[in-house]
């Protein structure tokens, strides 16, 4: 008698939860667990892809391009079975070697040096709009705080004109909901967002563009050839699509996070060196890019299970970052955790190359905040905004103690 | 498992192990060294993990991705011909007791 080994295919758990339903998006945090929990990889029937929930799978795929492309689109729709409902983005929805090309034109747009030029110009209007929400007392950390430093700042430095900037946001918001499925969110934003699109197409052209700005920059990555003249405006539409609801989303969370945990914006305030750890902190433990999707270029083996090519696999951010077997105590915000390898700008070359950006803006109002003060409390119930891919607060009343 | 040598602006020597594929990075940031920040975790997005990697080691290493090579000037500390990205390189036994010395400052 002969031994043969054994070849032990671990069972794929299937689950028929519906990651894009209101109630989930309202509150993913069961849904999160109950993900996490199942398995290191998972298929969820209902939409017929495979899905990664802890940290530890989500962080190794997210690093492993050749093998989890993004040039099939990053959304729930595969750009090889269906028209993609725009033109695909060339940083987000492409593998090298074309995004090794446009990543290192945006990467050097918006460096640490870039930024670091910014900053003074920066702090100013942030101390401004501090101190007038600090002479009010009471405002909404949404409407009056997060929604309106990233409008002064960033459209500036892309170089917009002053008029129509507010059509920004609801293009921003249609794209990240384009990235789940055909749902009531999705259409609804694509209804209020339909007027815009045009206005922000015609934002994109070379003439209408500020010098020296982040958008004539990228034009003159074109001038000396790093890249085509189709490919600029399309990389100018990316900083428009990703740069704003994002950053407002960061600076909301960061007032929400030390609304609910006032012993760490003391701690904060003894030790103002940790602020932009702090502000990591404040990613990893909101999430505000939840999800995004790759697919699989080979037969994969995910402990055990096996990924077969082609196919789509959800990736949780939001649940990596809170998976309890990578964070101790992972709901609390804890500015002295060490977050570096976080996901929530992503990871590996598709990790935000806007990064630096929203830490800069969430710097220097936190700067501003910090000095000015003492204690943020929450004075009325704060409502979401659902989105298949981003999760925001539409409001949240605050009154604010001076220091 | 390979052996990595920091050494600190100071002149101090710390060594710690790391899993073939761990990042130069990675295995600072475990060893707790505080001269490497990594701010973007190892996406080559905010050059607080800039190293001078020993002559010794030069050769043995990937070249310097495009990416990669922007960051460095953007760095915050003068860029040499040793200067690399932590996270950009992984260890492999071809590695073992790399010598990398940190800048002075990394912000």
């Amino acid at each position: 008698m002969t031994m043969t080994a054994a070849v032990v295919t671990a069972q794929c758990p299937v689950l028929d939860c519906d990651p894009y339903t209101r109630e989930n998006l309202m509150d993913p945090y069961a849904m999160h667990a109950e993900l996490r929990d199942a398995g290191p990889v998972v298929r969820l029937s209902k939409y017929s892809c495979y899905a990664m929930a802890r940290f530890e799978e989500v962080h190794a795929a997210m690093n492993d391009w050749q093998t989890y492309s993004s040039a099939s689109g990053v959304g729930l729709d595969d750009f090889r079975k269906t028209k993609p409902w725009r033109p695909p983005s060339i940083l987000l929805e492409v593998d090298p070697p074309l995004h090794t090309q446009t990543r290192s034109v945006m990467s050097r747009v918006m460096s640490p040096a870039a930024m670091r030029q910014k900053r003074e110009e920066w702090q100013v209007k942030a101390d401004h709009l501090v101190d007038d929400l600090i002479a009010r007392g009471t405002f909404d950390a949404i409407a009056d705080l997060a929604n309106v430093f990233p409008l002064r700042v960033f459209p500036d430095a892309v170089g917009l004109r002053p008029e129509g900037r507010e059509n920004l946001l609801p293009y921003g918001n249609m794209v990240f909901n384009s990235f789940g499925p055909r749902n009531e969110v999705f259409l609804e934003s694509v209804a209020n967002a339909q007027p815009v699109v045009q206005w922000i197409m015609d934002q994109c052209r070379r003439d209408m563009l500020t010098p020296g700005g982040f958008g004539a920059q990228v034009f003159e990555a074109m001038d000396r050839g790093e890249i085509d003249a189709t490919q600029a405006p399309i990389l100018v539409r990316s900083m428009l699509t990703a740069g704003l609801d994002t950053t407002i989303i960061g600076i909301g969370s960061m007032v929400y996070a030390f609304a609910l945990f006032p012993d760490q914006w003391d701690n904060l305030r003894r030790e103002p060196a940790l602020l932009r750890p702090a502000f990591d902190e404040v990613v990893r433990w909101a999430s505000p890019v939840q999800t995004f999707f790759r697919t699989t270029t080979r037969d994969v083996e995910v402990a055990g299970v096996t990924i077969p090519e082609g196919e789509k696999v959800l990736m949780f951010l939001g649940a990596a970052n809170r998976d309890p077997r990578k964070w101790s105590h992972p709901d609390d915000l804890d500015i002295r955790r060490a977050t570096t390898g976080h996901v929530g700008f992503g990871t590996g070359i598709h990790g935000c190359v806007g990064q630096m950006v929203a830490r800069m803006e969430a710097d220097v109002v936190m700067t501003a905040m910090l000095k000015r003060i003492k204690a943020i409390e929450i004075v009325g119930e704060p409502v979401r905004h659902l989105n298949n891919t981003l999760r925001s607060l539409a409001s949240l009343p605050v009154r604010v103690i001076p220091a | 498992m390979p052996k990595i040598i920091y050494e600190t602006h100071d002149g101090q020597r710390i060594e710690a192990n790391a899993a073939v594929g761990t990042s130069v990075m990675q295995a600072a940031k475990a060893a707790g060294i505080d001269g490497i920040t990594a701010e973007c975790g190892g996406s080559a997005m905010c050059a607080t993990c800039h190293c001078y990697v020993d002559e010794a080691f030069l050769d043995k290493l990937p070249e310097v991705g495009i990416v990669e090579s922007e960051m460095l000037d953007c760095a915050a500390s003068e860029r040499k011909a040793t200067s690399r990205l932590s996270c950009q390189i992984k260890m492999s036994d071809d590695l073992d007791g790399l010598l990398v010395r940190l800048p002075e400052t990394q912000v």
